[in-house]
């Protein structure tokens, strides 16, 4: 791996994977740090997991790995400021023992955490700061503001795409409008820059033409977020089922994860199947599931990383309900190790099933929600 | 007729077990325990939990389903947090919802105990209380009651171990979470092969609990899981007067996959093995390494001496 050249005392910042979203947070910690470089790690490969895999602890979840992974090789390529955050399960500890294994492994690096504690504004306010940030408070909670704004973009039109990439009358024409996009993000420096993006994109996505099915299948997805949202963790199960011509509906998401949260009303729409909140985005996976079955869709796909407690405690939860809502749910658990054929084999199962349900139950009052497309709010637009 | 609550003898059992005894008696109800942990109850347990969850869990189940139609009311707590950074892992959180949903026929009772939230213990019991109709006042006094008879308990199992600190032969602390070291099944016999090889075992959960949770930021300087604060704070306070210690994980345990590894990599001045437990596990597999564990300690200790 080719290394870069740093200068004396130069900060490099690196961070991990996770879906597009390194594009706003790389323009974030650019916006931050004026002084320092910034690199992101290179593309999750299957070396990439070999790596992670071979440095954690024996039964972690998944992300650690892919983390750890990203690490490597961002140390490897140079980086020696590492940034990691931090919250619910036990992702906030991850950050730690991370630290601890790469020094382990001889690299001399600076570790950022923003766990917890430090991912309140005014602790990551002095985080930065003390890193060499240059802004006043003001201008950093500006660069902030643009980082989510952008993220919120990202997640409105990724939640577009999900719906409608698998009919498009020239396939991959919306994937095509989602990476200009991104360049785009990747340069944005102001919000009146952003609220353009967000025009356009508008624009020239209701353009892409789409041609539906009267009959077409509908899945939802929910989970662990991490698993849901970096692609190649889920072996790329959304480009799997828009090849099945299927409307994806997934509502987690980062955008999701930092504006749309609410453990509250989401235990509230969990209606008679949970008491309590059982840890990180457990509530959410059940009460959008919940919402799924009302709406009639035909399947939900759930995903976690393996090991996953609060998905864990959700799982006989989501069990009663895929049976009062009849609607089949697919679980699926990843591990970085997990057998892509094996996937594809379950997942097409899958699929034939829904098709065959579809016609077994065609006037049925099954698909309580009717046949209408309907369009899921997403991430606030 | 005495109204009778099903007490299911796993994980916090074996933190408040007195408590929870004393509470209920005191209130005048009668108490039904499950058995001790058995084979036969693990894999009912297992076979009605999710595959992936973790082996205390399952265990839990068994008991769970051994009580149903034997009592009233079933007693699942639910456990978030004692403080911002005192939280219990997450399986404590959400294992109502999973009795619940798992054994819908099963009447539960319990209580919700998240500090950061102002549900403290006092609260907890007190709504705990008025569920099954008694007053406040006796309510509370019973509390007052059943924590003393449970701080007593502790204080003398604590004493029982100090005292066993100025043995004199080979020592081993056995760090994990209480609901493993004392289970029957599953830790209880690893102590006893411990005896057997001639070591006396030590538990990290008969040490000082606030000593503990303070000393543990020396070694896991983040950490926020009280349980392996507890654990983790008994090997900082007592790594020099034992010969080794066995860091003791259920398959999969969320918080002991990491707070074990950076155990391992920190801890360097004591022998420390890890020990992962298991629905499969093998008692030979297990003397085996225990046996080699033994031997390497008493070889550094005639080393040294």
């Amino acid at each position: 791996m080719s290394k870069i050249e740093r200068k004396a005392n130069e900060l490099v910042f690196s961070f991990p994977h996770m879906g597009d979203y390194h594009v706003p947070i790389a323009r974030l910690l650019e916006n931050m740090f004026p002084a320092g470089r910034v690199l992101v790690p290179p593309p999750i490969t299957k070396k990439t997991i070999e790596l992670g895999s071979r440095y954690s602890p024996d039964f972690i979840c998944a992300p650690f790995k892919f983390n750890v992974g990203n690490y490597i090789e961002a140390l490897e390529k140079g980086a020696n400021v590492l940034i990691q955050t931090g919250l619910g399960c036990r992702f906030g500890y991850f950050g730690e023992v991370q630290e601890r294994i790469l020094q382990d492994l001889g690299y001399e690096f600076q570790f950022f955490s923003l766990a917890r504690e430090n991912a309140k504004v005014k602790n990551a306010y002095q985080g930065f700061r003390r890193l060499g940030s240059p802004h006043s408070p003001a201008k950093f909670l500006a660069y902030v503001l643009i980082a989510a704004e952008s993220i919120r973009i990202m997640d409105h039109f990724a939640f577009i795409m999900r719906e409608r990439t698998g009919f498009a009358l020239r396939p991959g024409s919306f994937e095509y409008l989602y990476g200009c996009m991104l360049e785009e993000l990747r340069q944005v420096s102001t919000l009146r820059e952003l609220i353009a993006i967000r025009r356009q994109y508008t624009d020239s996505f209701s353009k892409v033409e789409v041609r539906r099915p009267p009959d077409l299948l509908r899945v939802g997805i929910v989970g662990e977020l991490y698993t849901l949202m970096e692609p190649y963790s889920n072996l790329f199960i959304e480009k799997e089922l828009a090849k099945h011509n299927i409307v994806v509906s997934r509502k987690m998401s980062a955008a999701f994860l930092l504006f749309g949260k609410n453990s509250r009303k989401s235990l509230k729409d969990t209606g008679k199947y949970m008491k309590y909140w059982p840890g990180a985005n457990a509530t959410d996976s059940v009460a959008q599931s919940r919402r799924y079955g009302r709406l009639g869709y035909d399947g939900i796909i759930h995903m976690k990383s393996y090991g996953c407690t609060p998905e864990i405690n959700a799982m006989p939860v989501l069990h009663n309900l895929g049976k009062d809502y009849n609607i089949p749910i697919l679980y699926l658990s990843f591990d970085g190790q997990t057998n892509e054929t094996g996937v594809q084999t379950r997942l097409e199962a899958f699929v034939d099933m829904l098709e065959m349900r579809r016609k077994t139950f065609e006037k049925d009052s099954l698909s309580r929600g009717g046949h209408r497309f309907h369009f899921d709010k997403g991430s606030r637009s | 007729m005495k109204m009778k609550i099903g007490i299911p003898k796993a994980f916090l059992y074996y933190r408040y077990g007195e408590l929870w005894q004393t509470f209920f008696q005191e209130i005048g109800c009668e108490i039904v325990t499950s058995q001790d942990t058995n084979r036969a109850m693990l894999l009912e347990g297992a076979k009605d939990s999710i595959d992936e969850s973790c082996l205390p869990a399952k265990i839990y189940l068994g008991h769970v389903r051994s009580l149903i139609g034997r009592c009233d009311h079933i007693f699942v707590p639910r456990f978030e947090n004692f403080g911002k950074n005192d939280v219990m892992c997450d399986r404590f959180m959400g294992l109502y919802d999973i009795v619940r949903n798992v054994y819908p026929e099963a009447s539960l009772i319990g209580f919700d105990l998240a500090a950061t939230e102002h549900k403290s213990q006092w609260q907890a019991y007190l709504g705990l209380g008025k569920t099954l109709g008694k007053g406040a006042v006796d309510i509370l006094l019973a509390l007052r009651r059943a924590r003393l008879v449970q701080e007593a308990a502790d204080q003398k199992r604590q004493e029982q171990q100090t005292g066993l600190f100025q043995e004199n032969g080979i020592k081993i602390l056995l760090a994990a979470q209480p609901y493993l070291i004392h289970d029957p099944y599953i830790g209880q016999p690893l102590a006893a092969m411990i005896r057997e090889q001639g070591a006396i075992p030590l538990y990290s959960d008969h040490c000082c609990r606030r000593q503990c949770r303070q000393r543990a930021l020396e070694i896991c300087g983040n950490l926020y899981w009280i349980m392996n604060k507890e654990s983790v704070g008994a090997i900082a306070m007592h790594r020099h007067q034992v010969d080794g210690i066995i860091l003791l994980a259920a398959y999969p345990c969320g918080s002991d996959a990491l707070v074990n590894e950076l155990v391992l990599r920190k801890v360097k001045d004591v022998p420390v093995i890890q020990i992962i437990l298991d629905e499969q596990q093998s008692q030979a597999g297990l003397a085996t390494r225990l046996e080699s564990f033994i031997d390497i300690l008493k070889e550094r200790r005639r080393a040294t001496a």
